[in-house]
């Protein structure tokens, strides 16, 4: 029990951890900037639309305490965290005056729908059938699945998705190639929207299983490989226990350890990823919103959506790592 | 001799090794003749990488890539089930296997699943062979633990959180729960410490006794031999060199090889200079022409590097590979050690 | 040196398949240094000539000979791509070598912040780095940030083989003859890990091209200067696709997947030289 506890800590105090230097990183990073960024902000919005001089002096207020010139930067930082606590980033430019807290979360759901299925679809496809793989390796069917993941897997996420658009847009356009639903639908809770919401995500989601299929399936396969040389799985094979307990087990079992602390490490690569999808796509996720914020110069949003893209990431590790001792009695045990 | 239960003869298995371009053979058994009877316990010596193991693996019909059966044939005579390993298919391997015939791996360390309970790797391994299930299944393996004297709260364990000496017994207890007529110990004990070992010994020795399997048992300890062996076959570099009941073996070698295993051991009060055998044993690719151990033989003559001597019976039950065996003399005087088990 | 390169194209067709890729990309990236045109000019060419004699990869909607623009584009994109190798090898072998060979709090504090960096997602990071520094995120900058963000990996697997080589024997003889801490990690244990940083080399090459095309492709860096991303950029922003000039699209995607392939193959077959365990199991089957 002491050893999980001590496991436990330790993945916490890398929670932490994370979160302080990735959070901190975004402020910082955007501090170099040599713009000031509230006067940018206040000549966008009242360009755009016309504001009492009250509102933008309020505006200016709170801008001021978010980024402010007039406050030496460490206090602007501790002031920057005391307001990400409370979940409150200031007003976005995009959608003025929507808080860039709320854009976020409404983005969220998406990104996080479209990462954890994808992300599941392609754990479970890519070590099952590289587990198979690795256990038939003479076997011309995982042969050539093998090549094909060789393939595959090198190839960027914005390529495939750019080649799937390409294919589904261009060559045979029987798929939505933008958008999350159609615009003839409504929101909701019904089933036209539910549909609408699933045809739209095959294509993001296909592009997201494409790429990392490879790295899964490559990844496993090797681990198997290793892993029927091993003397526990020799000697049970001598002693004629069942083939599909040896596979399931046996093999694939131990191979799965290795395999979950990998899909823990990825996840800030295949986050990366799903984002760079969702610009592809139009996907109305935290990366559409990331790159409007971008072009749009929303510094508010901007720092909103990658705080909280560190926050979420390292939170997802966490997760993923508590699963590892459920796997592994060697860290469960006293 | 009617009451062999294994006979193998010219038996040659070779590693195929292939580096990238470059082949060749590793021979770790080459050409193996003998035989081993009811109910007996034959000890098989011989220095690291002699190829004890590799033997055993052709004999528990557990040959892998790159390991390959070049010749030969090992004959069981099971009740009932007489087979050739070298002729028989994978359906009547099967068969055999754990039921009358199992195999306690060299490394027992390594051999049960590390994320697997010990009680669910019983069921794997007997649950079939001795065609139990639940309640009757759980009774029979913690009556069978009792006799080892483990636990029954080890099968709710994994392997880490077990003693080495527990596990060691947990492997043996797996390779006998089927009560086979025939078990093959490759090392069963090199890694555990003498107390323990002693206590693994004597539990493997009752069990055999007991079941009346016959015993094929592996160590490089001498000492060991002396304790359970009826007879002890060596093994240099990929031959057997010498054969004998194992008392003969330790008074009265009759290969220069295993004089030398028997001076080696250590004796109780005994201060004297033994002669150390030089050299190492020759590389498998490329074994020496000839008798293999000329290299390192204190009698070796010109006829020892240019014909190999076959095994010849020098008195009844025991054989040697030696052209100068009547000049072959104890290095050391020497009675059975004391503590002997049985 | 030569034997081992000679059995490795022999014996692993990967490799081989690998070598022949790049090799081929490498010389095309080669001719622009003889490129009759300066890449970075417009409207040189009637624009959207399809495929021709004179023209071999066709011309864009801006007028400029796509053969020659993409020699520049992969010469830029593979010096990027060596450049943020180089420069993270620097730091995962330091790293790696030194967490493995000293151990205890040093190795325990760098293999937490090891965590840390592999934790933190890096899209978005680089994104905010174009935030600040807008159009000013050249190539050579955005390889420094890179080059912070591609170590950590490969810094892991360095340092499990330093762990085994710390227990090896002519380690315990450079330490008993006095040799400093540092001469015996580049002296002695910096060719054993050689094989692992070349085909690391190859897979962080992969993945900093990978994120150029990418950061390229949606704007987020200096558009002007020609690289495999800002070609698919342009193209993009003339909708060439949707206007039918595929060639401007469909021929930088075959030579960046060449690529890709050829970065893959070169990184996974030295990795399988390197591990015997592979080996065998290839020899057994
Ligand atoms: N999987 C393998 N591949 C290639 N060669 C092998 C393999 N296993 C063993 N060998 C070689 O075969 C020879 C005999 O090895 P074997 O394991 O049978 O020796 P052993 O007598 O059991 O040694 P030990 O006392 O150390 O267990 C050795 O030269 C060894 O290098
Ligand atoms: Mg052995």
């Amino acid at each position: 029990m002491t050893d999980y506890i001590w496991f436990l800590a330790k993945r916490a105090a890398l929670l932490v951890a994370v979160i302080f230097f990735g959070v901190s990183a975004a402020f910082f990073i955007t501090h170099l900037s040599p713009i000031d960024p509230v006067e940018t902000a206040l000549g966008r919005i009242s360009s755009q639309a016309s504001f009492s001089p009250q509102a933008i002096a309020e505006m200016r207020q709170t801008l001021t305490e978010l980024y402010g010139t007039d406050a030496p930067v460490l206090s602007q930082y501790g002031n920057f965290w005391r307001r990400l606590l409370v979940g409150d980033l200031g007003p976005s430019l995009i959608a003025f005056p929507t808080p860039a807290m709320t854009l976020v979360m409404q983005a969220m759901p998406w990104t996080v729908a479209l990462l954890v299925i994808s992300t599941l679809i392609t754990f479970v496809l890519g070590n099952l059938l590289g587990g198979l793989a690795g256990y038939n390796q003479n076997n011309a069917l995982f042969k050539s699945l093998g090549m094909l993941a060789i393939s595959l897997q090198p190839i960027p996420y914005y390529v495939v998705a750019f080649i799937l658009l390409i294919l589904f847009g261009f060559v045979w356009p029987v798929l939505p190639i933008s958008g999350g639903y159609a615009m003839t639908v409504t929101p909701g809770l019904n089933l036209p929207f539910v549909l609408s919401v699933l045809n739209h995500a095959i294509l993001p989601a296909l592009s997201l299983v494409l790429v990392g299929f490879g790295s899964w399936f490559l990844g496993m396969r090797a681990l198997v490989s290793n892993i029927v040389t091993e003397d526990y799985v020799t000697y049970a094979e001598l002693a004629g226990v069942r083939k599909s307990t040896i596979v399931g087990s046996y093999v694939m079992r131990n191979a799965l350890i290795p395999q979950i602390t990998g899909l823990a490490m990825t996840l800030g690569t295949v986050f990366s990823g799903t984002v760079i999808t969702e610009e592809v796509f139009n996907y109305p996720g935290l990366g559409s919103l990331l790159i409007d914020a971008v072009f749009e110069g929303d510094y508010a949003l901007v720092l909103a959506v990658s705080s909280i893209s560190v926050v979420a990431v390292a939170g997802a590790i966490f997760v993923v790592d508590l699963l590892y001792p459920l796997l592994d009695p060697r860290i469960r045990s006293e | 001799m009617t009451d062999d239960i294994l006979k193998v003869s010219d038996l040659k298995a070779y590693y195929q090794m292939n580096y990238y371009g470059n082949n060749f053979e590793v021979r770790a058994v080459d050409g193996i003749d003998m035989s081993v009877r009811r109910g007996e316990v034959y000890g098989i010596a011989g220095e690291s990488s002699s190829g004890k193991s590799s033997f055993v693996k052709v004999l528990a019909a557990a040959i892998r890539p790159p390991l390959r059966l070049v010749s030969g044939s090992v004959r069981y005579d099971f009740a009932g089930h007489p087979i050739d390993l070298a002729t028989a298919d994978a359906r009547d391997i099967e068969a055999i296997r754990w039921k009358h015939l199992s195999y306690i791996m060299q490394g027992s360390m390594s051999v049960l699943n590390p994320v697997r309970r010990i009680g669910r790797t019983f069921e794997d391994f007997a649950s079939r062979p001795l065609n139990l299930r639940g309640r009757a299944f759980r009774d029979r393996i913690v009556a069978h633990l009792e006799r080892l004297k483990l636990p029954a709260e080890v099968l709710q364990a994994y392997p880490h959180e077990l003693s080495g000496g527990m596990r060691q017994r947990v492997t043996i207890g797996l390779a006998t729960v089927c009560h086979p007529e025939f078990i093959l110990a490759d090392e069963p004990t090199t890694a555990l410490d003498v107390v323990v070992q002693k206590e693994v010994l004597k539990l493997l020795r009752d069990i055999q006794k007991e079941m009346g399997a016959a015993v094929i048992f592996v160590t490089h300890d001498m000492s060991v031999h002396a304790n359970v062996a009826d007879r002890v076959g060596i093994i240099y570099a990929g031959n057997l060199v010498e054969e004998g009941p194992t008392r003969e073996m330790f008074s009265a070698p009759k290969h220069p090889y295993t004089a030398h295993l028997v001076a080696s051991l250590p004796r109780i009060g005994d201060t004297a200079q033994r002669p150390a055998l030089d050299g190492r044993p020759p590389n498998l690719a490329k074994p020496p022409p000839g008798c293999r151990f000329h290299p390192r033989c204190p009698l070796a003559v010109e006829r020892c590097r240019r014909e190999a001597p076959p095994l010849e019976t020098v008195s009844p039950d025991h054989r040697t590979a030696c052209w100068r065996w009547s000049e072959v003399a104890p290095l050391v005087d020497h009675g059975m050690r004391q503590e002997v088990v049985r | 040196m030569f034997t081992v390169l000679h059995d490795l194209v022999r014996y692993n067709i990967e490799f081989a398949i690998g070598l022949g890729l790049m090799t081929a990309i490498v010389i095309f990236a080669g001719l622009s240094f003889v490129s009759p045109v300066d890449p970075t000019m417009v409207y040189l060419a009637i624009p959207d000539q399809p495929p021709s004699a004179e023209n071999w990869f066709g011309t864009n909607s801006r007028g400029q000979d796509l053969f020659w623009q993409l020699t520049f584009a992969f010469r830029n994109s593979l010096v990027f791509g060596f450049t943020v190798a180089i420069l993270s090898r620097i730091i995962s072998i330091a790293v790696g070598l030194t967490s493995g060979y000293v151990g205890g709090w040093v190795d325990r504090s760098l293999m937490f912040v090891n965590d840390i960096f592999v934790a933190i997602p890096i899209f978005p990071v680089l994104v905010l780095f174009y935030f600040v520094f807008r159009d000013d995120l050249d190539s050579f900058r955005l390889a420094l940030i890179m080059a912070c963000f591609g170590w950590p990996f490969d810094a892991r697997l360095i340092r499990s083989v330093a762990m085994g080589l710390k227990h090896r024997e002519f380690t315990r003889h450079a330490v008993f003859a006095g040799m400093s801490t540092r001469k015996i990690l580049f002296e002695e244990h910096l060719p054993y890990v050689m094989p692992i940083i070349f085909s690391t080399f190859m897979n962080n090459m992969l993945w900093s091209i990978g994120f150029e095309v990418t950061l390229a492709v949606l704007g987020f860096t200096d558009i002007n200067e020609p690289t495999v991303g800002t070609v698919l950029y342009w193209a993009n922003s003339h909708s060439a696709m949707v206007v039918g000039v595929w060639w401007w699209v469909v021929i930088p995607i075959i030579l960046v997947v060449m690529t890709f392939l050829g970065l893959f193959l070169l990184a996974v077959s030295t990795n399988e030289y390197i591990d015997p365990r592979s080996r065998l199991r290839r020899m057994g089957a």
